[in-house]
């Protein structure tokens, strides 16, 4: 039975650009009528070169920017925020986790106020009962209770993504939007956080949307595939249908892309080379 | 002879806490047309055994080698003129991010002619001449508008294009390239690593390639070594590393693609820890 949690209906986001002294300003449609679903517990994995709008599509399921047209309904509420403002309701519903650990958290802002701040905004929590809640979280997401009281830069990479993965989680929401979440990260400490992702997300039957270009994370991830070029969709499907079956020409180019680390792609590019230096 | 030859290299920082060591003794040999790859996480001293090669290195670095060697020429003992001499016309470097390489106040072309003002006795129509032929030959759309563009007025892929294009300038022996693509789009890697390949075989020269994805290395390499925490891990040629990967580290390298998962969990280097602890006792 489906039961989609999230509904996007013909989602159009336009910038105004220029206008400068001697120009006209012009539009320009980030994001041209996108439409899908999203299954309750499920991921969906959106794939997508730079400036093809899979980050403003981010932004606009996040609430940080409005949609120009179309409709969002996530777990039953309508997202319109131009014209409806957030109440505290839609935000408990959706949170996000940006590319960049180290430019996502305040310097100045301790681990445990970093994980508080969601309650205190959004939720009537005394203080005693928020900080319980935020070493709950840090053990959850695998870090200690001596963290509480670190600042950022005290922290590696991973571990920083640990922590806004945490903030994110907070709220216990319904969705959780990943925005590249482990592209600036090693290879390792990536498999990591992959592995927590996929914890949480059993854990507390949450329904990721990632944004990635990383097919053989995605692969690893993701229930549905969505590849956008020049903000539309041009190929949506489960992720059996898009990998073994790639229709759209820019999809097959981004197979094409992708290195291959199997033995015998190498083997063959060590023959080819060894060829071309003996002729 | 090998062109670059470097042996039991040791790179310390001081800090606050006292001295930290960066490197602990790695050797390294890249031999004229040769592409090398070193790989390992953030913190195993890749970046840094090339930074001091380069002789970028703050002043709170200790650098010592046994033996330290391009072309013959001792690196060690070079004073600061002499190094500039070598740095940027026989080795050059390209890093990671292309966007904060590059000096957002001036033009791509000017700062490409730069290189060539320092290390050639070409004249001013020469050089420029010379700047358009690059641009060309890294595939650079438009060279003639894209000379007099500013940084911010072009894209990452692009502004790699613009330092892989200074990097070459002079014709280098030897390019080191700092995980040149991890801050680029797939499909702009592919065009990036193809470039880098092609401009390898076209002249020659030979290409250290500082990553920590394993499908780069595989992609580009000849020769590995792998690195962890300031020591050298395994060294091989690139077929036989990821056939026969002989140390556990590199192993839970190769098992952590996500392309290689076979279960539901990926694995992590700390499920690999206690048989690198294992190795270690051994050796």
């Amino acid at each position: 039975m489906s039961d989609p949690i999230l509904k996007v209906r013909d989602v159009t986001r336009e910038y105004v650009i220029g206008g400068g002294l001697f120009s006209k300003p012009r539009v320009l449609q980030a994001v041209k009528g996108v439409s899908f679903d999203v299954e309750r517990g499920s991921t969906l994995a959106v794939v997508g070169e730079s400036g093809c709008g899979k980050s403003t599509l981010a932004r606009i399921l996040s609430m940080i920017d409005p949609q120009t047209a179309g409709t969002v309904e996530i777990d039953g509420l309508n997202i319109d925020i131009s014209k409806t403002g957030i109440s505290r309701e839609m935000r408990r519903k959706v949170q996000i986790v940006f590319q960049n650990p180290y430019g996502s958290l305040n310097p100045r802002q301790k681990i445990g106020h970093v994980l508080e701040e969601p309650l205190l905004l959004n939720t009537d929590m005394s203080a005693a009962e928020r900080r319980d809640t935020a070493l709950a979280m840090l053990e959850k997401v695998g870090l200690k209770p001596e963290h509480y009281g670190r600042y950022p830069h005290m922290f590696s990479g991973g571990q920083r993504q640990r922590v806004a993965i945490a903030r994110a989680i907070m709220l216990k929401p319904k969705l959780l939007v990943l925005d590249e979440p482990v592209s600036a990260l090693d290879l390792s400490v990536q498999a990591q956080i992959l592995n927590l992702l996929k914890d949480l997300q059993d854990e507390m039957g949450l329904t990721y949307v990632f944004i990635s270009h990383d097919l053989s994370v995605v692969r690893y991830l993701a229930d549905k595939v969505m590849v956008m070029y020049y903000g539309e969709v041009v190929e949506y499907g489960t992720r059996e249908d898009v990998f073994d079956n790639p229709q759209h020409a820019y999809t097959k180019t981004l197979f094409a892309a992708t290195p291959d680390a199997g033995v015998e792609a190498i083997r063959k590019r060590v023959a080819a080379k060894k060829a071309a230096s003996a002729a | 002879m090998a062109l670059l030859d470097i042996r039991n290299l040791r790179v310390e920082f001081d800090t606050a806490k006292g001295p930290f060591r960066a490197l602990d003794g790695v050797d390294y040999t890249v031999d004229a047309g040769e592409v090398l790859s070193i790989v390992g996480e953030s913190g195993s001293g890749k970046s840094v055994a090339m930074l001091a090669t380069m002789g970028l290195l703050p002043n709170t670095a200790t650098i010592t080698a046994d033996k330290m060697e391009f072309e013959g020429l001792d690196l060690r003992t070079l004073s600061a003129k002499q190094r500039r001499k070598v740095i940027g016309k026989d080795i050059s470097m390209i890093f990671q991010e292309p966007i904060a390489s590059l000096n957002p106040c001036f033009t791509a072309g000017f700062q490409l002619e730069e290189a060539l003002k320092v290390h050639t006795s070409l004249t001013g129509r020469q050089r420029r001449e010379r700047v358009l032929e690059l641009m060309h030959s890294v595939g650079i759309p438009e060279p003639e508008r894209r000379m007099n563009s500013f940084p911010h007025q072009m894209s990452g892929g692009q502004c790699q294009r613009v330092m892989i294009a200074m990097a070459i300038a002079c014709a280098p022996k030897l390019l080191i390239a700092d995980e040149p693509t991890t801050a680029l789009d797939v499909t702009i890697q592919k065009q990036i690593l193809d470039l880098l390949m092609q401009l390898q075989r076209d002249s020659g020269m030979a290409l250290i390639m500082i990553t920590h994805d394993m499908g780069v290395v595989a992609e580009t390499a000849d020769r590995v070594i792998v690195q962890y925490q300031g020591k050298k891990m395994e060294e091989a040629d690139v077929l036989s590393l990821f056939e026969a990967p002989k140390h556990p580290y590199t192993r839970a390298l190769l098992a952590a693609l996500p392309e290689n998962a076979t279960g539901d969990r990926l694995p992590t280097v700390s499920d690999f820890a206690k048989s690198f602890a294992a190795e270690e006792a051994r050796a």
